[in-house]
């Protein structure tokens, strides 16, 4: 056993998921909240790495490009809830698709007109470019600074959930939803700032990746798919359960990715264990969620409340 | 479906299928092979997206990965094929007895959920048969397949050439039609529609519905396993690419555009997305932001989708008279 | 009477919508990916098409070239849909292009069946070079073990002992890993190959992870189109520069190196690749191909713009050795497999499976005088070379 592997693949699963934990959290209050299904999620995470992306290339810090992208993607989120998902909070779940497949459409072909097809690439300050030494453990430091970053928002929005007024009335909504309008509050406004702010995380989210694996058109289409497995395994509305679920998956991902192969080479031939592997990596993830809708539907940490 | 058209639709929707039974010979005396071409592939979606109405419309499952019993019988169409067994009632068997296991499996434990849990499950199910397909480095993996010859069935019901192939889609379309046509008027159908509605009194009613709406799911998903045996042998070339939460999505919209639950809806919404998709492309390389804008407004502005639209004509109509 | 004028009615809305029929034309189809990500290596190649016909003055003999390219939007699927529409909509004479190995391996059969010529402009599938090849099947590329292949040859020649691979799981990331070990004598000691398509992967650090304890003294990647500078970064972010060599094909290219440029990564400066052309071969046909290229767009072409442009130059050879008569197939065929026009590589041959016999040299990247990054030809490490799968074919 090479337990340095072992270390950087953990760390390395820890990345993916805090990433995962950034859609997620977005995804799991808009959907626990409004009810409403957002599929353009990922759109958020892509239209961050353009915005950084592209302030970084006109001013050449990346920490502007962080703010000022954190902001822009702040209001398109803003937008989007105010001239289109406002108006379906109370349709049916057939029509959130719909509407939110037709953004997806509309974000990518905008990027692709605005930004060209070529993706961009995002330079990082030379001091993220290095590595770090533990021991006998090198390491990206960019990639550390990922789980700084994700850990530290994580840690914001437990204080921001369980400490603020904002906090209590995002976890009532989640639980119950009727109740928290009867109590008089504007619950437009409380909608039009859980939209945007989840907008804001999958855009810090994209933001943090772009300087690994460039902006580029749709990137935000598949890991949306594994956002709401991550909702779904931890529980509808459950910022908690999300952040778990995340990790978990992460996890799985990375680990499957890098030992799968090894374990089938035991079974079948080197090529077909090279294709199968991280397709079964893959399915892993799908079978876990299938495994919880069937037998614990309110997912593994349903918010309080929810049975 | 009576014998003589009553309204402004159904006038419509026989003009429809008189057109669609003479296409071959109107294309070819247009000298327009590829239009042909261009609806059998609309016609193969069309059953497809008609089985998935069954459930989508009339039983409101929802499912997002209906995309995976298009998989199952084209690949049971091609991996037959793969090993030159061409055999047409072989792939037709196989296709149905497959995607009827898999629902029926997949079903049975999908449909102790609801609502967006049923949407995410039967998601999840779909990717799963995806990234088998993808998994499997013998059938071409990723790359996918092709199929170098169509299945044979005897002389007189041959798919070779585009013609026979059409009238073989055509045809089971038909049948497709009819089918759910029976299906929603019998006593299944109230079942299935009432407890879409409201299931704990189809129960009081003594109706066991967990096992009408499992029938009724492995029903849409053996219909639809039929639209992939056809595409299979329409397009020559397979890959797991079919299979994606995409195409399932995709099934979706068609049936909206067309209109829910209505008999006729399912036939005209995916004829109208695929003469879209094939307009709109041609015109502009970023086809798909007028596409996403459209279904935007389908959603807030449009009820009810074309049929929708149509029977609105009716109504209309009648007033008049 | 009536039905005629229906009829007339309708085939002229029906030529409308197509695009008018001429008489004396030449009618090229041309596949290419203009939507996704992947549009970056198709606009290389739509404008390499574009100022070849500039260069011909939309003409061939005395033929009007007709010119109509198709989108197939990186899947195999819309691919074939789109050479169909090609085939019989259009009636085409020629369907080129296609990037991915899948993507023709899907297609190939329409354009084949309706006995029209189909000429690969990059995907160099080897079933294509072998079983399947065809007597109206050509390529301006390469068979795909053959780039990779010269690069084994090349570690050889350096005295590497033992390597890393890693390609994308789709044909031609297959192919490309077969190449390199065929040549390669020293040790492979592990393999990964990672998901492509439209969703691929681009996050490598659980594989970097491993290539770095596997202890390799090189890594072997081929990474094409945007997914290169993604490698790239990430390689030098892991800090595997100086540690593990880095050897590739078709991954650093001019579609990369100006992203990798503006990024500042500079660690990919000297880094050497192998290629059957580059910007700097000098002979006139390649200058003025890539003089013009930088003059009109600004930056260097690419080799799939380099294939492109080697694509239409070879069929206008080929309809002018003919006299401008696209009935005659067969004439038409022995022209083409002459090859007989200044290719921008330098003249090639072509053998039995229609695959060119061509040199493949090892490139270095390097700065220009503007300082603008490209790659400069360092030695040539295969000469005349034929695809290995060339025995296997049956024509």
């Amino acid at each position: 056993m090479d337990w340095n592997l072992l270390i950087t693949q953990l760390l390395n699963g820890l990345q993916l998921g805090l990433l995962l934990f950034l859609l997620a959290s977005g995804l799991t209050l808009i959907f626990g909240i409004m009810d409403f299904i957002n599929l353009s999620h990922g759109s958020f995470y892509m239209i961050g790495a353009y915005f950084c992306g592209t302030v970084v290339a006109k001013t050449g810090s990346f920490l502007l490009g962080i703010l000022l992208g954190l902001v822009g993607v702040f209001v398109v989120g803003a937008l989007v809830e105010w001239f289109i998902a406002r108006k379906l909070y109370r349709a049916d779940h057939l029509d959130h698709v719909l509407v939110t497949f037709g953004l997806i459409l509309i974000f990518d072909t905008l990027v692709h007109i605005i930004w060209g097809a070529s993706g961009m690439a995002i330079p990082l300050p030379d001091s993220l470019n290095g590595q770090v030494s533990i021991g006998s453990l090198v390491l990206p430091s960019y990639r550390l600074l990922i789980i700084g970053c994700g850990l530290l928002v994580a840690g914001l929005l437990y204080v921001l959930v369980v400490r603020t007024r904002l906090g209590m009335l995002i976890r009532a909504g989640a639980s119950n939803r009727t109740m928290v309008e009867a109590l008089g509050v504007n619950i437009n406004r409380l909608f039009l700032i859980v939209f945007a702010l989840g907008a804001t995380m999958a855009g810090f989210a994209g933001m943090l990746i772009a300087p690994i694996t460039e902006a580029s058109i749709g990137m935000g289409n598949d890991i949306i798919i594994i956002a709401f497995v991550v909702v779904i395994v931890g529980g509808i509305g459950s910022v908690k359960g999300a952040f778990y679920a995340a990790m978990i998956l992460g996890l799985i991902d990375t680990l499957s990715r890098s030992y799968l192969d090894l374990l089938l080479n035991l079974v079948m031939p080197v090529t077909y264990a090279e294709t199968a592997a991280p397709a079964l990596s893959a399915m892993l993830v799908y079978i876990l969620m299938a495994a919880v809708l069937a037998f614990r539907p309110q997912g593994l940490f349903p918010p309080a409340g929810v049975k | 479906m009576g014998m003589v058209p009553r309204s402004v639709s159904a006038w419509c929707y026989a003009a429809l299928l008189a057109v669609l039974a003479l296409a071959p010979f109107l294309f070819e005396w247009m000298e327009q092979p590829f239009y042909l071409d261009l609806l059998s592939r609309g016609l193969i979606l069309a059953i497809a997206v008609i089985s998935l109405n069954l459930i989508l419309g009339y039983g409101g499952m929802v499912s997002l990965g209906h995309a995976a019993y298009i998989g199952i019988g084209a690949y049971c169409v091609g991996i037959p094929a793969y090993y030159d067994l061409y055999n047409g009632w072989l792939h037709l068997a196989l296709a149905l007895g497959v995607s009827g296991l898999f629902a029926l499996v997949t079903g049975a434990v999908s449909l102790r959920t609801k609502g967006v849990y049923f949407i995410m499950i039967t998601m999840a199910f779909s990717q799963m048969v995806y990234f088998i397909f993808l998994s499997l480095e013998e059938y071409g993996a990723d790359d996918g397949l092709v199929i170098y010859a169509r299945s044979e069935f005897p002389e007189w019901m041959s798919m070779d050439g585009a013609t026979s192939l059409y009238y073989w889609i055509f045809i089971l379309m038909l049948l497709s039609l009819f089918l759910i046509n029976r299906l929603v008027h019998a006593r299944f159908g109230r079942v299935i529609v009432g407890s879409k509605f409201n299931e704990p009194r189809m129960q009081a009613l003594g109706f066991d519905t967990y096992r009408y709406r499992l029938a009724c799911y492995v029903i849409s998903a053996m219909l639809c396993s039929l639209a992939g045996m056809l595409l299979g042998n329409f397009a020559g070339f397979i890959s797991p690419d079919m299979i994606s939460w995409a195409r399932s999505g995709e099934l979706i919209f068609m049936v909206i555009i067309g209109g829910v639950a209505s008999i006729f809806g399912p036939l005209i919404g995916t004829l109208a997305f695929v003469v879209l998709e094939e307009g709109l492309s041609a015109i502009t390389v970023y086809w798909h932001l007028i596409f996403g804008i459209m279904l935007v407004a389908l959603v807030l502005f449009g009820k009810g989708g074309i049929h929708g639209w149509l029977s609105m004509l009716d109504r209309k109509r009648v007033e008049h008279d | 009477m009536l039905t005629k004028t229906i009829r007339a009615t309708l085939i002229a809305s029906a030529i409308f919508a197509t695009g008018f029929a001429q008489a004396a034309s030449v009618k090229i189809g041309f596949i290419t990916t203009l939507t996704t990500p992947a549009a970056v290596i198709g606009e290389d190649m739509k404008n390499s098409v574009e100022l070849a016909m500039e260069h011909i003055g939309g003409k061939m003999g005395n033929l009007d070239v007709e010119l109509i390219m198709e989108d197939d939007g990186f899947k195999p699927d819309v691919g074939k849909q789109k050479t169909d529409k090609l085939v019989k909509q259009d009636d085409v004479d020629f369907v080129v292009g296609y990037i991915w190995s899948h993507v023709l391996l899907a297609s190939a059969k329409s354009v084949l069946d309706a006995d029209k010529f189909l000429i690969s402009a990059n995907a160099g599938p080897s079933q294509m070079a072998g079983e399947r090849c065809h007597k109206n099947f050509f390529s301006t590329s390469w068979q795909n073990d053959q780039t990779p292949m010269a690069l084994g040859e090349h570690l050889n020649q350096k005295g590497v002992k033992s390597i890393y691979v890693m390609a994308p799981n789709y044909a031609a990331g297959k192919d490309m890993v077969r190449g390199v070990e065929s040549t390669f004598k020293g040790k492979i000691l592990g393999k990964d190959m990672t998901k492509w398509g439209a969703d691929a992967q681009l996050d490598f650090s659980a594989e970097l992870a491993k290539a770095k304890a596997s202890g390799a003294e090189g890594i072997f990647v081929f990474y094409p189109g945007k997914a290169g500078g993604a490698f790239i970064k990430q390689y030098q972010q892991a800090g595997l520069q100086g540690q593990m060599d880095l050897y590739s094909v078709f991954t650093v290219d001019s579609i990369a190196l100006p992203k990798l440029q503006a990024a500042g990564l500079s660690g990919v400066l000297g880094s050497r690749n192998t290629q059957e052309w580059s910007p700097d071969i000098l002979n006139a046909a390649n200058q003025r191909f890539v003089g013009d290229y930088l003059k009109k767009y600004g930056k260097y072409p690419s080799f799939y713009g380099a294939q492109s442009y080697d694509a239409i130059m070879l069929i206008k050879s080929a309809v002018e050795k003919v006299g401008g008569n696209l009935k005659d197939k067969d004439a038409l065929r022995a022209a083409l497999k002459a090859a007989d026009f200044d290719s921008v590589r330098g003249r090639y041959s072509y053998g039995n499976n229609h695959m060119p016999i061509q040199n493949f040299y090892l490139r270095e990247v390097v700065a220009d005088d503007q300082g603008r990054w490209t790659t400069k030809i360092v030695s040539t490490v295969l000469t005349n070379h034929q695809d290995p799968y060339a025995s296997q074919c049956k024509m």
